[in-house]
């Protein structure tokens, strides 16, 4: 699915990915730990594709395809999903017409028709619903003062209703209280299937208590300095990142 | 990776895109040669048969504008108009007979089809009446006996004269004086036509009355004179939408709408104004210097919403004179500038009776190297008691060339006044733009989302049919062709 070969990018001029090997198959989920600075977060933009990191060096590719050349709207409609660590508001727009938005433009890029509206509100439902959302929540403006639980909720309902291949899982623990975190972990794995992905980035390990990767990298100065099963998360959390360098 | 999207392109493809409504349409027009005085006036006069009093009216009107000075308080620049070297009538030479839209020229039927507002599919889906005005004239009137049933008047202005001498000769200049402002005065002694309507004691008026104005002419100035009246207990919902070719030169545009809301009674006044922009270095354009006011009598409710994405300048209070006890005064306004448009808009509310309520929500939005500004008074005077206002101006900034501005009046004379203002401004940034993106959806669409929930209380106050174009409006005024 996804491969990623000796990924150098930077932003202005300056390198934080350093040479990024990753592989994701399909079925496979994926995390990476490090700790603050170490290029998480520009590995996850850089893969859904925001302007202001620039790639130098190396190759991207989804199911073959280069998704450098790729548009980030392009790049979703091809599967790629980010839930964002800081989700953004957009005031007077419903999550409910967003999403309706995106699912439309989605499907009008892949040439099929609009989704009829009564599938669209069906799948609304049911998907609100997986993730504890209540209707009178989706009829609010998007983001516009949520909660930080509610921001990362939402975007995991996102992620239900746009059906990735390739989800990306930007610090989504941040914020969420322990319930919060149980019900959102609970939506992923139950969006799990063979045919895709998950990419979770993540600095503590306890998101990884709910949502089990087959595969943990530790990214230390822009570099996967180390690859291991589950059990890789644990003995980074008792030993904490100094142990890697 | 992927083409870096700035700011600056967002603006670039902004300025790229062309104005889509910019055709002209080939009708054959009688013409006055340009230049204004006393003769010009008289012929004005003359031309629509008018009565005697009428033409005086006009002539005091002129000699009254003749001593005024244009005002220059507003946040704009522009060059002064020259008046001596504007046409001040045109007129379709072709006068189609108004009882069927046969009748209608098929130059004008083609270019309602080219604005999306094909006069048919109007009648057939929303049950509008229209009242066309091409280059100051009426050319067609629809849905004349449904309104004729509830003794409803609605038409052109000219033909009101005409016809009901008694009622214009009562209202016209009644709230909105000739020498109220130099452009008012300006329109008061040549105005070329514009509609009336007057809807009797009690009555109800079944359907929404929709004008269109356009301009058409080139050089050829437009004065359009509006004057509705709701008699006691009466209600209408009344709207006028505008767009106008594309002209190198600058256009001026000098409206008066009056509008006299009687005991009980209600008037919904809707606007969406589209006239050229001027192009993308700042050339051409209309200027649009509009006067729009109205007088809420008893228990009397006046609510105006606009919707302002078109002109080089503009200049426009659409105000209530809350008059009457319990009077009710609103203000709902969506005002678009890009490239180099100028707009210094708002309202007046001037609270006089006892118990009145108004509410201002105004959206700006400003694109390009735009300047846009919410203009707005609030007066409550000494003896209006238990008055209650509240105000709401927002701004909206794409890229980092424009300039948003408010400057809200307040004058209360009356301690009892309950007033609330608030204020906010905010900016479309590249992380709105990339969240959107990663869903999917692309930058053009994305300014469309954001912009429509920016203006979503005062699209919601539009009539559903008029909502719709609005959307499209804001789009096309602010979309660019993103590659």
């Amino acid at each position: 699915m996804l491969k990623i070969k000796d990924l150098h990018a930077g932003v202005e001029g300056k390198e934080i990915l350093k040479g990024i090997n990753l592989e994701i198959k399909s079925g496979e989920i994926h995390a990476i730990m490090g700790p603050n600075g170490s290029g998480k977060t520009t590995l996850s933009s850089v893969i859904a594709g925001r302007e202001d990191f620039e790639v130098t060096e190396g190759s991207m590719t989804l199911d073959g395809e280069n998704l450098m050349e790729l548009e980030p709207d392009e790049r979703a409609h091809k599967g790629v999903f980010m839930s964002f660590q800081h989700p953004i508001a957009i005031p007077g727009v419903t999550t409910t017409n967003f999403i309706k938005t995106a699912i439309n433009a989605k499907r009008k890029a892949l040439g099929f028709d609009e989704m009829p509206a009564a599938e669209m509100l069906k799948k609304i439902r049911e998907k609100a619903e997986l993730l504890g959302l209540d209707r009178s929540f989706l009829s609010r403006s998007l983001n516009d003062g949520f909660s930080g639980g509610e921001k990362k909720r939402n975007e995991i309902f996102q992620m239900a209703m746009l059906e990735p291949k390739l989800a990306i899982l930007d610090e989504t623990d941040s914020g969420l209280d322990i319930d919060a975190l149980k019900t959102v972990a609970n939506g992923v794995n139950t969006l799990k299937t063979k045919d895709n992905a998950i990419l979770v980035i993540t600095h503590y390990q306890r998101l990884l208590d709910y949502i089990i990767p087959d595969y943990v990298h530790v990214l230390s100065d822009g570099k996967i300095v180390k690859t291991g099963g589950k059990e890789l998360a644990l003995e980074l959390e008792e030993k904490g990142y100094e142990w890697i360098k | 990776m992927a083409k870096k999207y700035t700011e600056n392109e967002l603006e670039q493809d902004l300025k790229n895109k062309e104005y889509e409504y910019g055709f002209y349409t080939e009708i054959e027009t009688e013409k006055f040669p340009p230049g204004l005085n006393e003769n010009v006036v008289r012929a004005i006069s003359k031309k629509k048969n008018e009565p005697e009093w009428m033409t005086d009216w006009r002539l005091e009107a002129f000699r009254a504008w003749e001593k005024m000075e244009e005002p220059d308080w507003a946040n704009i620049t522009y060059e002064k108009p020259d008046f001596q070297a504007i046409s001040y009538y045109a007129a379709p030479k072709k006068k189609p007979e108004l009882e069927s839209l046969d009748q209608v020229d098929p130059e004008l039927l083609e270019t309602f089809k080219k604005l999306g507002i094909s006069i048919d599919e109007q009648k057939r889906l929303s049950g509008v009446a229209m009242d066309i005005v091409m280059d100051s004239v009426s050319v067609a009137t629809t849905f004349k006996e449904t309104l004729d049933e509830h003794g409803i008047i609605f038409c052109s202005i000219s033909e009101a004269i005409q016809k009901h001498p008694e009622l214009v000769k009562k209202y016209i200049g009644s709230v909105v004086p000739r020498t109220d402002n130099f452009y008012a005065a300006l329109n008061s002694a040549v105005f070329s036509d514009g509609s009336f309507c007057y809807i009797p004691k009690g009555v109800k008026c079944p359907v929404e009355l929709s004008t269109y104005f356009r301009i058409n002419e080139a050089g050829t100035g437009q004065f359009e004179r509006t004057l509705l009246i709701a008699d006691e207990g009466a209600y209408v919902s009344y709207l006028e939408g505008c767009t106008a070719p594309q002209r190198d030169e600058n256009q001026l545009h000098a409206a008066v709408v009056e509008i006299i809301v009687h005991d009980d009674a209600e008037i919904k006044y809707s606007t969406v104004q589209n006239w050229y922009p001027g192009d993308h270095k700042g050339e051409g354009g209309v200027y649009n210097f509009v006067t729009k006011r109205g007088i809420a009598h008893k228990n009397a409710k006046l609510s105006w919403t606009q919707v302002e994405t078109g002109s080089a300048v503009t200049w426009k209070y659409p105000s209530c004179i809350l008059k009457g006890d319990n009077s009710v005064g609103e203000f709902y306004s969506i005002a678009v500038t890009n490239n180099y448009q100028q707009a210094d808009t708002g309202t007046k509310m001037l609270h006089l009776g006892k118990n009145t309520k108004s509410t201002i929500i105004s959206k700006g939005i400003s694109a390009g190297k735009s300047q846009n500004s919410y203009r707005g008074l609030v007066r409550v005077s000494k003896n209006a008691d238990n008055v209650r206002n509240f105000s709401q101006c927002d701004s909206l900034l794409m890229g980092n060339e424009c300039g948003a501005h408010t400057f809200p009046y307040l004058e209360t004379k009356n301690p009892s006044a309950q007033i609330e203002h608030e204020a906010t401004t905010s900016k479309i940034g590249e992380d709105q733009l990339f969240y959107c993106n990663q869903r999917g959806i692309d930058t053009e669409k994305a300014i469309a989302l954001i912009v429509n929930g920016f203006s979503k209380e005062v699209l919601n106050k539009l009539p559903m049919e008029f909502a719709v174009e609005a959307q499209k409006l804001l789009e096309i005024s602010l979309e660019g062709s993103v590659g």
